[in-house]
């Protein structure tokens, strides 16, 4: 069985990269193809990251309160390059509650919030990978 | 207690004569065979939060061979491990100071007098990122961050509103910003110039410490030598013009909180520290000129003993250096005075009342390891910035400590406690260890182009979390006693207006001023990076004082040192 492949990554300004350097790590252990893209990307470079690497998971960290802005950004990018269907993105951070419904709604599959085991990550892509249809990328 | 370590020099037979000896050694063995039976029953591990395995008990045989005037002493007296005034709490309490900023200037200022009527003794200003990075709000990468983790700095004019109605004469204001520090203390002096208050009376602190942004926090702008010129200008600044403003904090509290542990906090810390003293003599400046004004900055976790054996060390390690590696003469450049804040990676989203309890033993930590002032966490910070009323109980946590709970009615209270001074000089031994490595690794800033910092603060910050998933650390909440409910705790939110307002009120001001003054300073401060001998803090005021904005000075100064990108690893 290929490997899933994940791009996480840190949009914005923000540098707190502990979480997503412990994600990487995890991921990688459980047997995953993980690229890190590091700091102060731009929704644009995140997408175009996403689909040169042709990954299916997009993980994105962000604990600066930049969130409504930065993730809604990136899906609606991946929609507009018709990436969506494709690429599933999820995300993590300092998100209170009444967002992450705010969040799903634009997009993003599933929103970890602090306390989040990396094993219930690892499931989670696990989970939603074997639902996906293995269909090329634009 | 203490004649008992000062006796305990030559050994433990000194402590207790040969005739008790014999009953000791029976005493001894009788309670570590009783204890072989019963001990870690239920499979806890017992080993602080940094993963330092910890006896059972000590013992006079754990400080046995302690020079007790050589590491342990007298407060304010060299080498310092018990408190860098004779006096401590018994003449002055630490500064009770909240970091805080949110919003616009106008928000924070007011939050600011609230604090202050409650009875906090200095402010600290927490900026948002886009400020903290060098850009201005109207720029495209400030995007949805503006006003978010602190308050927006574009120009002076925000200056004035945050400190409108604040005697600057009078209050002590600690800064937090790294990359662009030296912008915002020129437009600090500019805003105490405009209130007739001179820099040379002005009181606070300028975090100014790039290393462990490069190390851990990751917010820098330039590469890290001319990051390195910016500081030392700053502390030469300083040293000429403002004689009580403390222009640099040494700070591990990002080391520990991107994943360290407590001796790599220890060692990072106080190896960027010397990087500095280093770098501030090659500039040609004496070590007694600069030295009393640094001051450091350290993490309060979870585990209250490794803690104040930290404060402890870090003094006494301080104090060795820089008497016998520096050669400074001056007592005050021997003492290491510092901050201390509560560990906000400890907190928990999951029942945060919980947070409270955690920030209030993490606080007494800082009180029993001699902290020269304090922040404590609000219980709401891992969900949102904190409340009004978080963050007054966050300060009430502190005065309740030092007024209520009698820790501070005597000086180093846990000094010549078997443990404390054990763990205290494994503390130093191991930090040691580790300067030893860094200093093979061809000093600071060659670790931080090898990645060894980023790589094992990494590392540790994993096999934390690994711990906390094989439930061999019980994080309260979060991997045990777990409850569904959710607890419901009002939460602060910074309405999208603040960036959409602050970036009028930046139009207004690019029209409004003198743009022929702008340009001109702004090109002398361009002409002044090019040329290494000169010290950018007199251009920086210029610039501020003609309301250019921090952006503006920044992508001059950009021009000239160019960018920096770290490889990314994990």
């Amino acid at each position: 069985m290929e490997k899933i492949r994940v791009l996480l990554a840190k949009p914005g300004l923000d540098g707190h990269d502990r979480g997503i350097k412990v994600i990487a790590a995890a991921l990688r252990d459980a047997g995953m193809e993980v690229i890190y893209t590091g700091l102060r990307q731009t929704p644009e470079q995140v997408v175009n990251a996403a689909i040169q690497e042709d990954v299916r998971f997009v993980g994105m960290s962000i604990l600066s309160g930049a969130h409504m802005t930065l993730f809604p950004a990136v899906a609606k990018l991946l929609k507009e390059k018709g990436a969506d269907k494709n690429v599933h993105l999820f995300g993590g951070g300092i998100i209170p509650d009444q967002d992450v419904g705010k969040l799903t709604a634009a997009g993003v599959g599933k929103v970890f919030t602090p306390g989040a085991s990396t094993e219930d990550i690892v499931k989670y892509i696990r989970e939603t990978a074997a639902t996906m249809t293995d269909e090329p990328l634009v | 207690m203490a004649e008992i370590i000062d006796s305990a020099k030559k050994g433990v037979e000194k402590v207790l004569p040969k005739s008790d000896r014999k009953k000791y050694e029976e005493a001894k063995a009788k309670w570590e065979k009783e204890l072989s039976g019963a001990e870690n029953l239920d499979g806890r591990k017992f080993i602080t939060v940094s993963g330092v395995p910890i006896k059972p008990m000590y013992t006079p045989d754990d400080v046995a061979g302690k020079d007790f005037m050589a590491e342990v002493g007298f407060p304010g007296q060299y080498p310092y491990t018990r408190g860098v005034h004779a006096e401590m709490y018994r003449k002055r309490l630490w500064t009770q100071r909240l970091f805080s900023g949110m919003g616009n200037a106008r928000q924070t200022n007011e939050r600011y007098h609230f604090l202050l009527s409650q009875g906090q003794m200095g402010l600290s200003v927490a900026f948002d990122l886009p400020t903290l990075m060098g850009y201005d709000s109207d720029h495209h990468f400030s995007r949805g961050e503006v006003g978010k983790c602190g308050v927006a700095v574009d120009s002076l004019k925000d200056m004035e509103i945050i400190f409108d109605g604040i005697d600057l004469g009078k209050i002590s204001t600690s800064m937090t910003i790294n990359a662009p520090a030296a912008i915002i203390l020129a437009m600090y002096v500019a805003v105490g110039e405009k209130k007739g208050v001179p820099s040379e009376q002005l009181t606070g602190t300028l975090q100014n410490d790039i290393l462990k942004e490069f190390i851990a926090q990751k917010e820098w702008v330039f590469p890290p030598l001319p990051h390195m010129r910016l500081i030392v200008d700053t502390i030469e600044f300083g040293t000429y013009h403002m004689p009580k403003w403390n222009t640099i904090s040494i700070s591990g509290y990002h080391i520990r909180e991107a994943g360290a542990t407590a001796v790599q906090e220890l060692a990072y810390t106080l190896a960027d520290g010397f990087a500095y003293i280093e770098a501030a003599m090659r500039r040609g400046l004496d070590v007694d000129q600069f030295a009393p004004r640094l001051s450091l900055f350290f993490n309060s976790h979870l585990d209250f003993f490794e803690e104040i054996a930290k404060y402890r060390a870090a003094r006494r390690i301080w104090a060795r250096r820089l008497r016998e590696k520096y050669n400074a003469k001056n007592e005050r450049s021997w003492l290491m005075r510092f901050h201390t804040q509560t560990a906000g990676v400890s907190l928990t989203a999951q029942q945060p009342e919980n947070n409270i309890v955690r920030v209030g033993w993490q606080a007494m930590a800082g009180a029993l390891g001699g902290t020269q002032s304090l922040h404590t966490n609000s219980m709401d910070e891992t969900l949102a910035l904190p409340s009004e009323k978080a963050a007054l109980i966050a300060l009430r946590t502190q005065q309740l400590i030092a007024l209520e709970s009698g820790v501070t009615n005597t000086i180093d209270p846990l000094a010549g406690s078997y443990f404390v001074e054990a763990l205290t000089d494994q503390m130093e031994a191991e930090a040691e260890k580790i300067f030893a490595e860094i200093e093979k690794l061809g000093g600071v800033l060659a670790g931080i182009e090898k990645g060894y910092f980023q790589r094992e603060i990494a590392k540790s910050a994993y096999e934390y979390q690994k711990q906390v998933e094989k439930k061999e650390r019980i994080v309260v909440g979060v991997n045990e006693f777990v409850m569904d409910d959710k607890i419901e705790i009002p939460l602060l939110e910074i309405d999208e207006s603040v960036e959409i307002e602050q970036i009028e009120s930046l139009r207004q001001l690019r029209q409004a001023r003198d743009n022929q003054r702008v340009q001109t300073t702004l090109a002398a401060l361009k002409a002044a990076c090019e040329d290494e001998s000169q010290n950018l803090m007199p251009y920086l005021i210029e610039c501020s004082k003609a309301y250019a904005t921090l952006g503006e000075m920044v992508d001059v100064m950009r021009e000239v040192f160019g960018e920096y990108l770290e490889p990314p690893m994990f």
